[in-house]
């Protein structure tokens, strides 16, 4: 699969056009979605009737910028107009939608063609893309493994090279998990920079959107197309000498899968080498985030759901039903609380990005886990998956600062594994220029990525 | 309300509903709850709001 990057300097060339990458794409929807499962809606005759508009405009001279022609899928919670927004839910049956959400407007300025609509974990609410009216999404590296969640099919969909890029949404790590597992980057920005209008919500005060990528540079490419700036070219990456990176050991590397922990020392090794400053330092509280975040996600989605769970409650996935009912009864007093240190952990990592230009930490503790698996091995004991795939990257939406995940390689097994920067609120820009900088060490790879490799 | 008068309450009350299988759920929550309210965050009312919040800024 090739990069946007890539994509776009050929197109340009005459060396390619958006029809032949799209039905590249389509075939491989075609080839693999019936044993992936990445896909709810596929988007054929849109998607190609978009491809030679595109390519009459690049031969009429029109440029839209850097995704224009560029087959992009996009996760099934986010409004297109005139197809329905399931959510991977028997709930939502019957729906249409009757206008585009604004990211999809902004991505349609911007030239990408929609090939279609991609699975997840019912209402975005889990870690594994499981639990789907559509069927459970299945990892490209292992199909017996979770794609990740609650963006499973983005993450598979690109990693599988049936999109070059997707748009996830991002509520405790939702597009940063099946990054990390399906080995992608995956970016979620600033809390509140790309608009959630047309997305059903989880979590209304720390649902995100946001790109997964075959590289960093792509991945600032689609930020900034859901911004509605779809001719900004990538950031000058941060020069690596002087990079100052924060690594916040205790709570976040206590908890480690062997393999993880090897590719993550690995990593920060190539970032020294390379010329980086790498710093030990302590978010306070951190032992707290999982209690704050689960009292603030339970209580939006709840309310959110009330009315359906009263009225149709049988057409929720058993899991997820269950899960939202538990939010039916978290007391206003604890809200309250959790609110309270949602403060205190944004200013933690306020002072912990203070005086370092990005914190650096694995994307999950683990990697893909088996499909069907309640608890997995981690460290000396078995622990809930869920609990171990939110645990390091829930916070940043707790506190809202931008994240990316990058793949770091893969372990003995052959399966992915990510490495997450994290930077300082609304600079989600600066975050991508160290990214940039960091992505060569990170994935071990010493050039560019996505020419001819991927998928 | 105390967790155990909650969770007496919250487990009878999905019991009624027909909702058994909301038990283990209820008491992971209830365990989140506990760690939630133990944590040294919290203010209470013999407390001053700089004490408790700005006092421990880095």
């Amino acid at each position: 699969m090739m990069t946007i990057e890539e994509f776009s300097r050929r197109l340009r060339a005459g060396e390619i056009t958006s029809t032949q990458v799209t039905e590249e794409c389509l075939r491989r929807i075609e080839a693999d979605n019936a044993r992936l499962n990445a896909f709810t809606l596929v988007m054929a005759d849109e998607a190609r009737r978009r491809a030679r508009e595109a390519d009459k405009e690049v031969a009429s001279g029109t440029d839209r910028g850097p995704l224009h022609g560029v087959p992009i899928s996009i996760k099934d919670i986010i409004d297109i107009r005139g197809v329905p927004t399931t959510a991977s839910s028997r709930v939502r049956e019957g729906h249409v939608a009757e206008r585009d959400a604004p990211v999809i407007a902004h991505l349609r300025q911007a030239g990408a063609v929609l090939v279609g609509k991609t699975n997840l974990h019912e209402f975005a609410f889990g870690t594994t893309s499981e639990d789907s009216a559509f069927g459970a999404v299945k990892n490209p590296h292992d199909p017996g493994r979770s794609a990740g969640g609650s963006s499973g099919g983005s993450g598979a969909s690109v990693a599988a090279g049936m999109a070059l890029a997707s748009i996830g949404t991002d509520t405790g790590g939702s597009v940063r998990i099946p990054a990390g597992v399906c080995g992608t980057v995956g970016l979620k920005p600033t809390l509140g920079e790309v608009s959630i209008d047309g997305v059903v919500p989880l979590s209304r005060t720390m649902d995100h959107v946001g790109p997964l990528t075959a590289s960093v540079a792509d991945a600032s490419l689609v930020y900034h197309a859901l911004l509605g700036d779809a001719r900004t070219a990538p950031p000058v990456p941060m020069p690596m000498h002087g990079l100052r990176l924060a690594v916040p050991r205790k709570y976040f590397c206590d908890l480690l899968d062997d393999e993880v922990r090897a590719r993550f020392d690995a990593a920060l090794d190539r970032l020294r080498a390379a010329g980086a400053h790498v710093d030990e330092i302590e978010i306070r509280h951190a032992a707290d985030i999982a209690p704050v975040y689960l009292h603030i996600v339970l209580s939006d989605a709840a309310a959110y759901h009330a009315h359906t769970l009263e009225t149709m409650p049988d057409r929720y996935t058993p899991a997820v039903r269950l899960r939202l009912e538990m939010g039916r009864y978290v007391m206003a007093e604890d809200y309250v609380r959790a609110l309270a240190g949602r403060e205190v952990l944004a200013r933690e990592v306020d002072a912990a990005l203070a005086q370092h230009d990005a914190l650096v930490l694995p994307t999950l503790p683990i990697v893909a886990p088996p499909i069907g698996a309640a608890t997995v091995e981690v460290g000396r004991g078995r622990e809930p998956v869920r609990n171990v795939m939110l645990r390091l990257t829930q916070l940043f939406n707790v506190t809202g600062h931008p994240a990316v995940s990058i793949p770091a390689g893969p372990t003995s097994s052959g399966l992915p594994c990510g490495v997450q920067l994290v930077g300082c609120r609304h600079q989600t820009d600066v975050l991508l220029k160290v990214a940039l900088a960091c992505e060569p060490q990170i994935t071990g790879v010493s050039v560019p990525r996505g020419g001819t490799s991927g998928g | 309300m105390t967790i155990d008068a909650w969770l007496q309450a919250a487990i009878a009350d999905a019991e009624r509903r027909g909702l058994p299988d909301l038990k283990p759920v209820l008491e992971t929550l209830a365990k989140a709850t506990t760690a939630l309210r133990a944590a040294d965050f919290n203010q209470s009312a013999v407390e001053s709001r700089q004490s408790s919040v700005e006092g421990r800024r880095p």
